[in-house]
């Protein structure tokens, strides 16, 4: 609205390359959400592309990388926006782009306009975007909001003995796909979700939200991100809440561990799920979190990287991999690219990640739980990792089909 | 009171009965029929205590800028920034000093002092000249933006509430009986009961300022009309400066409030100048009683609407605005 393209200064004037000149360049758009209620996740997104381009460098074959970012909102006619900005005047011939649910969807959607491009997804994680009526020229490399939540409803309802939860959430697409894993997981164990709220995303008075939460269940589920967790939290702590909390995926995410003041301490013994721990013990993520350090002065970035960040690597990393096994070769509707994008296996950070046929990722899955490290600083500690999650979660696709697309209501709560 | 009676009879009867259903809604416990139809009665005291506790937020923002309207009609699409600027100065002393209540003494002095800069650099320079007035803020609004973005970034914010504030306070309000006998009362959050209560005392003293001093005299009579009242050889430029002070400064106060008990974040100046625009268009243009009614109105209707409508409840402060504006487009306590 009055503010087109804010946020766009800070980073833009620091990723554009100015350095080749005779060089043949690929151009490349990053979109992330640098406004509204999601500014600190697009921020670390472009902390851990940027972390990429460290590691990784600019240069395939003799050509080089040219970056042009634009900043989005989290809301659907954004992206699109950003992204036909991208391609109409600026020229680039790849997306990496978008970052939050519903964004996913639309520029999927558009990426059909526009098939002889290539999109990679940056970090979006609803359903529908890979599950319903894929593109063929888009590519994601991150799990969905329900696959990052495989692990949690067993953990909850086995170890921590939780039998009927509530969940609030923001009311769009990735939360639903949340939802959408942790009912199906917890039901399916046999545990009852009794009340499922909805608050629209960028809800900053949670009061009343807080006051008509159940009192009869043994835990509640948190599906919220960016400031409204942190509204969320802080009003919670006023209304002096008790309960058990869950979290999901950047509920529990250093964008908001970290985030100022006490009423994230609401969140220690919090249980959750997601596509990485930040304790894990892996060498590979212990390198990343190395490089992530290194690449940023300690006040301008998280003591650890943020899903987003992880995302916004692994999808960078994808891309330069695949560019660099057909050397930049870009002819014939960038063909060579989009084959080797659909076969390509990293070794990310966050574990091993390979591609299905609807080109949606195949990864990793972590259960955490949220732990103080004596300083006051917070992280989420590994609990179980579980490799190979699939999209349609381990279930056989045509009873996954059964079940329905995420909603505010779907899926019911019973066994599957 | 009583001639409104008399020429509206059924519009006063109907006020009436309003009134004595929400009473004993508050007051009375609520038969289980009634629980069942429309939910716990806990839930719905709370989300009409918050209203009100969110509207005294939203009058905070919205009375200046209603202030500056009346006096300068002057739309100061800058508003928002001046919000998110008081709220992170606050942030900074409160860190600081670990003082809350010094945090709202520099943010208002501070924001005032912007506001006067403002004043002197932008609108005298202007004045009388409304789209250029209106492009320069929207102009401004976005730099300012920048600005905090580039010192602030984009991280959230919470001023720390100070210790005795944090957590509920039992209200001698029933919301059940227990089955064996024993009586339910409210819990409710005191920061929000605090900060209620301030902005209430806030309000009292400006219409206190404007209705019963010389200088709300001449602020008055500068409203009605500012040419003659400079004729009579008041130095009106100085009463802008003021005026404007004040606006801008109860805006810096409202952010140290609301980073209090929400947070801040760039996107929140956009929002809350949009907020303070909806509840000065629904409680009428330059009037401080307008922008009081206006802001409980908006701020009951989000707090009710995410509790009984969730799914609409965006779209009922915006309604609200375009009942307003096709019934009564001056606002509902506009006084021309």
């Amino acid at each position: 609205m009055l503010k087109g393209s804010m946020g766009l200064i800070a980073l833009g004037s620091l990723l554009l390359s100015g350095t080749a000149f005779a060089q043949e360049k690929i151009k490349v758009g990053v979109t992330a959400t640098l406004e509204g209620t999601y500014t600190v996740l697009g921020e670390d997104g472009m902390r851990g592309f940027q972390t990429a381009l460290n590691v990784l460098g600019k240069k395939v074959g003799d050509k080089e990388l040219e970056f042009v970012v634009a900043s989005t909102d989290a809301t659907p006619d954004s992206a699109v926006r950003a992204v036909r900005k991208l391609i109409e005047q600026d020229k680039v011939q790849i997306l990496l782009s978008p970052l939050s649910g519903d964004e996913g969807i639309a520029v999927k959607n558009f990426a059909k306009t526009k098939p002889e491009l290539t999109f990679v997804n940056a970090a979006s994680g609803a359903q529908e975007t890979t599950y319903v009526d894929p593109a063929p020229n888009f590519f994601r490399y991150n799990m969905d909001g329900a696959q990052w939540q495989v692990g949690l409803g067993k953990y909850a309802y086995e170890t921590k003995g939780y039998r009927k939860i509530a969940t609030v959430g923001e009311d769009y697409s990735f939360i639903y796909t949340q939802v959408f894993g942790l009912v199906l997981e917890f039901c399916g164990a046999g545990g009852q979700v009794t009340n499922r709220q909805w608050v629209p995303l960028g809800t900053k008075d949670f009061a009343s939200v807080i006051a008509a939460l159940p009192d009869d269940v043994d835990a509640i589920y948190l599906g919220l991100g960016g400031a409204d967790a942190v509204n969320f939290l802080n009003q919670y702590q006023q209304a002096g809440g008790k309960a058990h909390l869950m979290g999901g995926s950047i509920m529990i995410d250093q964008t908001i561990l970290s985030s100022k003041g006490s009423a994230k301490n609401a969140l220690i013994g919090t249980i959750a799920a997601s596509g990485q721990a930040d304790t894990w013990e892996d060498p590979g993520w212990q390198k990343f979190v190395k490089a992530y350090q290194d690449s940023f002065p300690e006040n301008k970035r998280f003591p650890s990287p943020s899903l987003l960040a992880t995302n916004y690597y692994d999808s960078t990393m994808a891309l330069i991999l695949a560019l660099r096994q057909v050397n930049g070769d870009l002819s014939n509707n960038q063909a060579k690219l989009k084959e080797a994008l659909a076969k390509i296996e990293i070794d990310a950070p966050n574990g091993k990640i390979k591609l299905d046929s609807n080109r949606q990722a195949i990864g990793t899955n972590f259960v955490t739980e949220v732990v103080d490290d004596g300083k006051g600083a917070l992280f989420s500690k590994v609990v179980k990792v579980i490799p190979n999650v699939n999209q349609t979660l381990g279930y056989d696709p045509a009873v996954f089909a059964k079940i329905g697309l995420p909603s505010r209501t779907v899926p019911e709560c019973k066994k599957y | 009171m009583a001639s409104f009676i008399e020429r509206h009879p059924a519009w006063a009867l109907i006020a009436i009965i309003a009134i004595a259903v929400v009473l004993w809604l508050v007051f009375a416990i609520w038969p289980p029929g009634l629980e069942a139809a429309f939910g716990r009665k806990r839930v719905f005291l709370n989300a009409v205590l918050n209203g009100i506790t969110l509207g005294g937020l939203y009058f905070l923002v919205a009375s200046g800028f209603t202030l500056i309207f009346g006096l300068m009609r002057n739309v100061n699409l800058a508003h928002g920034s001046l919000y998110l600027f008081g709220g992170y100065i606050g942030y900074a002393i409160s860190s600081w000093t670990g003082s809350w209540i010094l945090s709202f003494i520099v943010a208002f002095v501070v924001v005032a002092l912007v506001g006067v800069i403002l004043q002197l650099a932008v609108f005298r320079r202007m004045e009388g000249q409304d789209l250029r007035q209106t492009m320069v803020t929207i102009g401004l609004s976005i730099v300012f933006a920048d600005l905090m973005l580039w010192v602030f970034g984009g991280d959230f914010y919470q001023i720390q509430t100070p210790s005795w504030l944090i957590g509920p306070v039992q209200l001698p309000l029933l919301t059940a009986i227990k089955s064996s006998g024993e009586p339910v009362y409210l819990q409710y959050p005191l920061v929000r009961l605090v900060i209620f209560a301030a902005s209430v005392a806030i309000g009292i003293a400006m219409w206190l300022a404007l209705n019963r001093t010389r200088i709300g005299m001449i602020v008055r009579a500068g409203v009605d009309d500012r040419d003659i009242l400079a004729a009579t050889g008041v130095r009106i430029q100085l009463v802008f400066v003021l005026v404007f002070a004040l606006g801008a400064g109860l805006a810096g106060i409202a952010g140290v409030v609301g980073g209090t008990f929400q947070s801040l974040s760039p996107g929140e100046d956009t929002r809350f100048l949009l907020a303070s625009l909806v509840v000065v268009i629904v409680g009428g243009m330059g009037s401080i009683p307008g922008a009081a009614l206006g802001a409980v109105i908006i701020g009951l209707a989000e707090q009710l609407g995410s509790v009984y409508i969730p799914t609409y409840a965006i779209v009922v402060t915006f309604l609200i605005m375009v009942l307003v504006l096709a019934l009564r487009p001056q606002g509902l306590l506009a006084r021309r």
